[in-house]
């Protein structure tokens, strides 16, 4: 699943008001697609989580959200990218409670459960690449 | 451009002021219908000629020459004048650069050295333009952030709704810094009024992630702290259902559906001397 140049709308993370600005699109695209209030409202709570790890942990980035089209159903996908320090043990950081920062440590962990597809690409040195997406029933 | 020519070009300026100024008045005209009068594009424009002249006679050649103080202290005022007017960009900017049009116009019947001469100025021209852009800019900027700071004072205002009993209606995003305001703001209030529960709603709250949670938690604590009760309420179906799906754990703390149910449970756990009934003598 890669995003379409053409349909995709590319943000830059790098300041407080952005995590808003990208929550706010992502509000936008979710009630374009048609999804229920709660799926919306649990896909913008993800993005705002990762929004804001791509800029308190990843030192500032960019989120690509787009929609997909999958037959009947209408998706919000949203890939969240950034060239930091990467996460050294991605199981630990999954885990619930677990945090480097001074946060509650349910932003990782958390924003997994809140969409249907969730998958991370990091690694010492490599920067991180968060995609989520979340579909119309 | 050498000092020399900055002098020669002064000369050209104050020789065909007429002409040059008629050219770039009709111009900055046109393109201001109405939102400025003539009069004053006029008046503007003789200031903004006689502060080039005199950079010019100092010795001025580039546009961040101490001999232009004068004249980018003007263009900035100007500019941040227009800003808060509300004009747009193009508007604000075209009273500069109209000024090539006044400069075509002479530069059209010169000979070659003047219109040698011409092109130095028609560069500083445009830089001033650049320069009118940025103090724009600059300008907005600043309202921007001066409305940011109201909007923060307006949107937590801290309302009395009992005897005893606080609430903040809270609107919008949750950020570090709302916060903050919010809480100094909530816990005066419970000194200032004596009052034994606050009542934190956040049915306005769009989207409650880690970090507004996490917000809300210190608020209770810090309220706690100082001996009153807290009760987050406005806790809408979805906010909920993403409250659990994230796994925060709002502990020991009161949380209800609506204002009124917080309320309710307030003026309960007050003892009845003080419900609506008690009070009203019902």
């Amino acid at each position: 699943m890669t995003a379409d140049p053409a349909t995709s709308q590319r943000l830059a993370i790098t300041t407080d008001g952005d995590v808003v600005r990208v929550r706010q699109a992502v509000r936008g695209l979710a009630q374009g697609a048609r999804l229920s209030l709660v799926d919306q409202t649990k896909l913008v709570t993800a993005a705002s989580e990762l929004a804001r790890n791509t800029l308190v942990y990843g030192g500032g980035g960019e989120a690509v959200l787009s929609v997909e089209a999958d037959g009947r159903r209408t998706g919000v996908r949203v890939e969240f990218r950034d060239d930091g320090p990467g996460i050294p043990d991605l199981d630990l950081a999954m885990t619930d409670g677990w945090t480097s920062g001074g946060g509650l440590g349910l932003g990782l962990s958390g924003a997994r459960r809140l969409v249907e597809h969730f998958e991370i690409d990091t690694g010492p040195g490599r920067g991180t690449r968060v995609v989520i997406a979340s579909w119309s029933r | 451009m050498p000092a020399a020519d900055a002098a020669r070009l002064a000369a050209i300026l104050e020789d065909r002021t007429a002409d040059i100024s008629a050219a770039w008045l009709d111009r900055v005209v046109a393109e201001l219908q109405g939102r400025t009068t003539r009069a004053e594009a006029q008046r503007e424009q003789a200031e903004i000629l006689d502060a080039l002249v005199d950079g010019l006679k100092a010795g001025g050649e580039r546009v961040d020459a101490p001999a232009f103080d004068a004249l980018r202290g003007l263009l900035a005022e100007l500019s941040a004048a227009r800003a808060r007017l509300g004009f747009t960009p193009r508007e604000t900017a075209v009273g500069v650069f109209a000024l090539k049009e006044g400069l075509y116009a002479v530069a059209g019947e010169g000979d070659a050295a003047d219109v040698a001469d011409l092109t130095a100025l028609l560069r500083l021209v445009d830089d001033l333009g650049l320069f009118t852009f940025e103090s724009f800019a600059a300008a907005r900027e600043s309202i921007i952030s001066e409305q940011a700071e109201q909007l923060l004072e307006l949107s937590t205002p801290v309302v009395k709704l009992w005897e005893g009993v606080v609430a903040v209606p809270l609107v919008g995003t949750l950020d570090s810094a709302r916060t903050q305001v919010v809480m100094e703001k909530l816990l005066q209030t419970l000194v200032e009024t004596g009052s034994e529960h606050a009542i934190i709603d956040i049915t306005g709250v769009p989207a409650v992630d880690t970090q507004v949670a996490q917000h809300l938690l210190k608020t209770v604590v810090a309220a706690r702290l100082m001996g009153a009760e807290c009760t987050i309420s406005g806790i809408r179906p979805q906010i909920a259902q993403t409250i659990v799906a994230l796994g925060i754990e709002f502990g020991d703390i009161r949380t209800k559906a609506t204002l009124a149910d917080a309320l309710v449970a307030a003026l309960r756990s007050n003892g009845a001397a003080r419900t609506p009934a008690a009070v009203l003598g019902v």
